[in-house]
């Protein structure tokens, strides 16, 4: 007897992924790249965030095309982005066989209001949260991983930083209230009584959470390891970087021993300009992708 | 006590180190290759065995994990732990650490939508074991010195052979603690036979 898409499977998969870095990719050739380098998985897509965000318009699920191009040219698993509540572009990319999900806010949200129900899929879901209200509603609509928002196609850590401090903050708030508590905090969070209930019981999130949005050198894969996260997303930053593959290797480096400052200090070295950045205050209200989702 | 290192470049280090104390030993985080010497069993964990190998060259791991097996310290592989100590793989001109007489299949079961748990029985150490297998490799062929512990319809996924133990599954992923039970109860064996 045998089961497939159980919470154990879905989130054990996430379990293998620790402590690791996971690419953007939009060819092939990059994927190759991240896979050499020592990536735990690709995210393919059609654009990276920055470009995404520098094109405008509507930015939606992947051509299948690149996709199933990245997932033959490497033995990794490989992510795609579906739209927030966009439960075709999501059921496509499971019938494609694509070993992880992400509903995406780098996307366009095709749902305003509903994320999608992702207990009903056989494949694993990464969400992104701001906080632990946040985390636990993807949590209780069936996500098997989270990684933080932060703000895509930045290269400014700024807020990925501020997300992984608030999500900390508050399951460490939460682990020292009494169980009469919980209800109103889970009130004031927006946040499903049971997951929070799990989460005082376990001492910890139930699922995996990585950070992403904002990650461009090695020193910021580092800074949010010693944050708390369990591995990182790096979307612009390796592909928009002066030489992509070694500073790909060198985010991997700095990912494994975030704590060897000696270490991060030599991979660190000559490896070309990090992507230029932007700063958050210029970036117009509508145009910020973290605040799209709930 | 007996000490039992988790190799921790990448991948679920942190459920094997609950998973050694809740069966009896001391776990540990290995991530220099020093650290060896204080241990008297390794466990391999699962995770993506293309970064591990990485990792393992990077920091010089590669001689150092062979000699650890070659010494008579016993060595557990789990899901990528396997592929790592298998000494040949299907579709690749070279294996990595090959310290066990086997060849093995790479995600061998399908995708992760293929992933899939199911209840075991592992010769002689439990009955109906709750296995999760997540884009999991088995084992195609074994040498004639290796005992095959498991089977999922005719695919090997669980053997040992002398000090080298390994399964496709995750036993660290359940609260079942049979398996890592077992590898402890090598390590101490090995311990007291090394000490003699």
């Amino acid at each position: 007897m045998s089961n497939l898409g159980t919470d154990r499977v879905k989130r054990g998969m996430a379990e293998m992924q620790k402590g690791g870095v996971i690419m953007d990719v939009v060819n092939a050739e990059q994927a190759k790249i991240a896979e050499d380098a020592g990536a735990v998985a690709v995210m393919a897509l059609e654009r990276v965030p920055s470009d995404i965000r520098a094109a405008g318009g509507v930015a939606r699920m992947a051509d299948p095309t690149i996709i199933e191009e990245v997932m033959n040219a490497v033995s990794i698993p490989v992510m795609a982005k579906a739209r927030i509540g966009h439960i075709v572009e999501a059921r496509v990319l499971e019938a494609m066989g694509v070993d992880y999900l992400d509903e995406s806010e780098v996307l366009t949200p095709a749902d305003e209001v509903y994320h999608l129900n992702k207990r009903d899929y056989t494949v694993p879901f990464v969400c992104g949260c701001r906080d632990l209200g946040e985390a636990a509603r993807r949590i209780g609509e069936g996500a098997s991983m989270l990684r933080t928002k932060g703000e895509p196609g930045t290269g400014n850590i700024v807020e990925a930083v501020r997300h992984m401090r608030e999500v900390q903050a508050q399951v460490r708030t939460l682990i020292g209230m009494s169980e009469d508590e919980i209800m109103t905090y889970a009130k004031n969070l927006g946040a499903p009584f049971e997951v929070l209930l799990d989460i005082k019981k376990h001492g910890r999130l139930p699922v995996v959470n990585f950070a992403a949005g904002g990650v461009a050198t090695p020193a910021d894969a580092a800074l949010m390891m010693q944050l708390g996260a369990d591995g990182v997303f790096v979307g612009s930053g390796i592909f928009k970087s002066d030489n992509p593959a070694s500073f790909a290797k060198a985010v991997v480096e700095a990912t494994t021993h975030y704590q060897d400052y000696e270490l991060i200090a030599r991979v660190s070295k000559g490896i070309g300009t990090a992507m230029k950045g932007i700063e958050i205050s210029t970036i117009a209200p509508e145009q910020r992708m973290q605040d799209r989702g709930w | 006590m007996t000490k039992i290192g988790v190799l921790g470049l990448q991948g679920a280090v942190r459920e094997h180190i609950r998973s050694i104390e809740a069966s009896g030993a001391k776990g540990l985080v290995i991530k220099k290759k020093e650290q060896l010497d204080d241990i008297d069993g390794l466990i391999l964990p699962g995770g993506e065995s293309t970064t591990m190998r990485r990792l393992i060259d990077k920091y010089d791991f590669f001689d150092a994990l062979i000699n650890f097996g070659k010494k008579g310290k016993p060595i557990f592989g789990t899901c990528a732990g396997l592929i790592l100590l298998a000494d040949g793989i299907v579709g690749q001109d070279h294996a990595h650490l090959g310290l066990m007489d086997m060849k093995v299949a790479r995600n061998a079961f399908g995708r992760q939508k293929e992933s899939f748990e199911a209840s075991l029985d592992v010769k002689g150490i439990a009955e109906n074991f709750e296995a999760v297998f997540i884009r999991a490799p088995y084992v195609v062929e074994v040498g004639e010195t290796v005992e095959v512990l498991a089977k999922v319809n005719d695919a090997i996924v669980a053997a040992k052979q002398g000090h080298y133990l390994c399964s496709s599954f995750h036993p660290e992923l359940t609260n079942d603690h049979r398996l890592t039970k077992f590898f402890v109860k090598m390590v101490e064996e090995s311990k007291n036979e090394l000490a003699s």
